[in-house]
């Protein structure tokens, strides 16, 4: 039984170092970047005025019905991202001050929704946009788990139902790839071009008006960086508007990874199998001989 | 190995009051399942974009396969440690686990909303992402449901070879050969898969990040879901030995789950250790105090396994008592880890809640009778337990 032991404990100590040394290459999983080509949103909380217009206009862009579960059913009033709101205007209320926070999908830089989806269904297509394909989709809902933003939404009112998210209006038939939201917007409080440009502007607003801002841009590298920025009141920071404090590591960093370094080239459940397979072989044929049954 | 106590069949009629009862709480709960796929999840479940994922992922799916994993920690024992005096418990253990992991793969298709692209996984590996864990637990998932029948498959072939002429005789010729051949390989990767899906449902939670607490959400996830499967594996072949002994009046293999009390016991304090060791070494001991909810749920595991563990490890695992108690205390902390990490301790945020609504608690009921129905079954017509009421099992 001894050489049994041995030989597993061998395999065992291999197919470990193979894990390990996975781990450590995985560490330095590359970090991913927007495109060259990417293409974004700026939303500056200063300048917003909280018409809702944008909100309207991206119903009108996405073909999205009106909300009407909420008061007399004659309002289209959604009170959060949801099915049928790809778009939405909150308010933010503390300490005498106010401010207004737009949402939507942020198409994250990595995104961890991405990661989370087992056939592709969501997918980072030209411009770095994240989009949606129902002929892939299992409807698993773990991108809506993965989201740090909780953005993917889903018709839960519905047998066959589809996930619903901010497209960066890719899916617009006029004009893809057009926000309709920063084309509406009567203040240009959102406002729509490559990412590039976006924080080159964003970071000449806050050297401009210091004291306006919160000293930061969000999404400059939060989560690993988003495509669409955001500018707050000073005073606001970011969490108070629904933008957690994420820190600059990519959301989907840490289980990449584990899981790299432990299935990197499938190795080691190669090695594992290879040794499992050994030893109960051997034990077997052990057995077969009568000898070793137990030890 | 011709110690080994022969399994039998259990006979005796299947139609009992008990059945009918459970039969009963199934059909209601099949009929609730039809009317789910007319409605959708919203009218059925509490579920919600806060709370994509609720009751039957957190138990039926990832709960539920963890109870399955008796198989696993057999084979583990049987096979590699080669302590064959284990054998007879391991069918029994290998039927739990077909069970529980079929019933799994029902609650996933119960759950997701689109069912039918599932079948895509394993037609179209060129859509497959490699980056995620959830593909890698479907994978697995799906092939292991596979495996778990095949290696079962001996214990239907012996019956319907001792049968009639017929259909079934001549599968089982053809077959059982087959079957008898690959099983090096075929135990191999029953090994293997659980390895992979099990740590891998620890993955998965990972990417949840901040919303999961500071308790749970650590980078051991997957460690601590592999050893934790494995010590409820062990436990749950101890609890369902007792339950079959009790319910089927058959030899109990006291002094066999004795000695497996204490594999099972070690594993189980390994795994509070490392849980407690790694909130150390995270440096979030001060969340350990915080005398909050979050507080209590962990405390609450950790304490339902040590206490189980130790009663294992001290002289209390002699008795069938003893064996009994502990294995649901390491059940239920199991049980509650899994419920924690993925429900309890997953905070979206402030404006959302989610609590199981009744269709889907009667569905995950039903599930759970559906699962007892067919044990009851497979075991008062198949060789699967040893033990029968005169042949003794060999120590
Ligand atoms: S915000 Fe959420 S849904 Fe949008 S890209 Fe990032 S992870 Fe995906
Ligand atoms: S619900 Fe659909 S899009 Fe979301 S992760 Fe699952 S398969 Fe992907
Ligand atoms: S980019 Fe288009 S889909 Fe996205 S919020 Fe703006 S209008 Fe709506």
């Amino acid at each position: 039984m001894a050489t049994n032991r041995r030989a597993l404990l061998k395999g065992m100590a291999a197919a470990g170092a193979v894990v390990a040394s996975g781990v450590t290459t995985a560490e330095a999983r590359a970090r991913k970047r927007a495109p060259a080509d990417a293409i974004g949103m700026l939303y500056d909380a200063t300048l917003c005025i909280g018409c809702k217009t944008c909100v309207v206009a991206c119903k009108q862009a996405n073909g999205l019905p009106p909300d009407t579960s909420r008061g007399d059913g004659l309002w289209d009033a959604p009170d959060d991202l949801n099915s049928k709101t790809k778009n939405i205007i909150k308010l933010y209320k503390g300490e005498g001050r106010q401010s207004f926070m737009k949402a939507q999908c942020m198409h994250c830089v990595d995104p961890s929704c991405i990661n989370a989806c087992m056939m592709g269904s969501l997918e980072k297509r030209e411009y770095g946009v994240v989009t949606w394909h129902g002929e892939r989709c299992t409807g698993c809902r773990y991108c809506g788990v993965a989201c740090p933003y909780g953005i993917p939404t889903y018709e839960y009112d519905k047998a066959f139902p589809a996930v619903v998210k901010c497209e960066m209006c890719a899916q617009r038939k006029d004009k893809p790839f057009k926000p309709a939201c920063c084309e509406i917007c009567p203040v240009k409080a959102v406002i729509f071009g490559t990412y590039a440009d976006l924080l080159v502007e964003a970071k000449r607003r806050l050297a401009e008006h210091p004291d306006r801002y919160e000293p930061k841009v969000f999404g400059e590298t939060d989560g690993g960086g988003t495509q669409v920025l955001y500018l707050s009141a000073a005073g606001i920071p970011f969490d108070k508007l629904g933008l957690p404090d994420l820190g600059p590591e990519p959301v989907p960093q840490l289980q990449q990874s584990i899981q790299h370094g432990i299935y990197q080239g499938f190795i080691a459940p190669a090695a594992l199998f290879a040794v499992l397979a050994g030893v109960i072989w051997r034990n077997r044929k052990a057995a077969a001989r009568g000898e070793g049954v137990d030890s | 190995m011709s110690a080994h106590a022969k399994a039998q069949p259990v006979g005796g009629p299947i139609w009992t009051r008990g059945f009918r009862l459970i039969t009963a709480l199934f059909a209601v709960s099949a009929v609730l399942m039809i009317w789910r796929w007319i409605v959708g999840l919203g009218a059925a479940t509490d579920l919600s974009d806060g709370y994509p994922w609720g009751l039957w992922i957190a138990f039926d799916v990832v709960t539920g396969t963890a109870l399955g994993c008796g198989g696993y920690a057999m084979a583990f024992l049987v096979y590699i440690f080669n302590k064959g005096r284990y054998h007879p418990l391991v069918r029994p253990a290998v039927l739990t686990s077909a069970l529980g992991y079929t019933m799994a793969a029902l609650a996933i298709n119960l759950d997701v909303g689109r069912p039918l692209y599932i079948y895509l996984i394993p037609i179209r590996p060129s859509w497959w992402n490699l980056n995620s864990a959830l593909l890698e637990v479907a994978l697995c998932v799906m092939s292991y449901v596979a495996v778990l029948w095949i290696e079962l498959s001996p214990a239907f072939f012996e019956r319907w070879e001792a049968g009639p002429e017929g259909f079934l005789k001549k599968l089982s010729a053809t077959f059982h050969p087959i079957v008898k051949k690959l099983m090096v390989p075929l135990l191999a990767v029953g090994i293997l898969l659980p390895t992979m899906h099990q740590s891998s449902l620890g993955s998965l939670m990972l990417l949840a990040g901040k919303k999961l607490h500071g308790l749970w959400h650590t980078p051991l996830l997957p460690l601590l879901f592999l050893i934790s499967c494995v010590g409820m594996g062990y436990a749950v072949v101890a609890f369902e030995g007792t339950l079959a002994a009790r319910v089927f009046h058959r030899h109990r293999e006291t002094s066999m789950l004795a000695s497996l009390g204490k594999v099972t016991g070690a594993v189980v304090m390994g795994w509070a250790v490392l849980r407690l060791l790694d909130i150390v070494l995270r440096g979030k001991v001060g969340l350990l105090f915080s005398f909050d909810m979050y507080g209590f749920f962990f405390w609450l595991e950790v304490a339902l396994s040590i206490v189980g563990a130790l009663m294992l490890l001290s002289g209390s695992r002699h008795t069938e008592a003893g064996q009994f108690v502990a294995s649901m205390l390491i059940v239920s902390s199991g049980v509650l880890y899994r419920i924690d990490t993925y429900l309890v301790a997953y905070n979206p945020g402030p404006n959302w809640s989610y609590f199981p609504t009744v269709p889907e608690q009667l569905i995950t009921l039903g599930i759970v009778a559906f699962e007892i129905m067919l044990y009851v079954v497979l075991v008062k017509t198949f060789p699967i337990l040893s033990g029968g009421t005169s042949a003794r099992a060999a120590k």
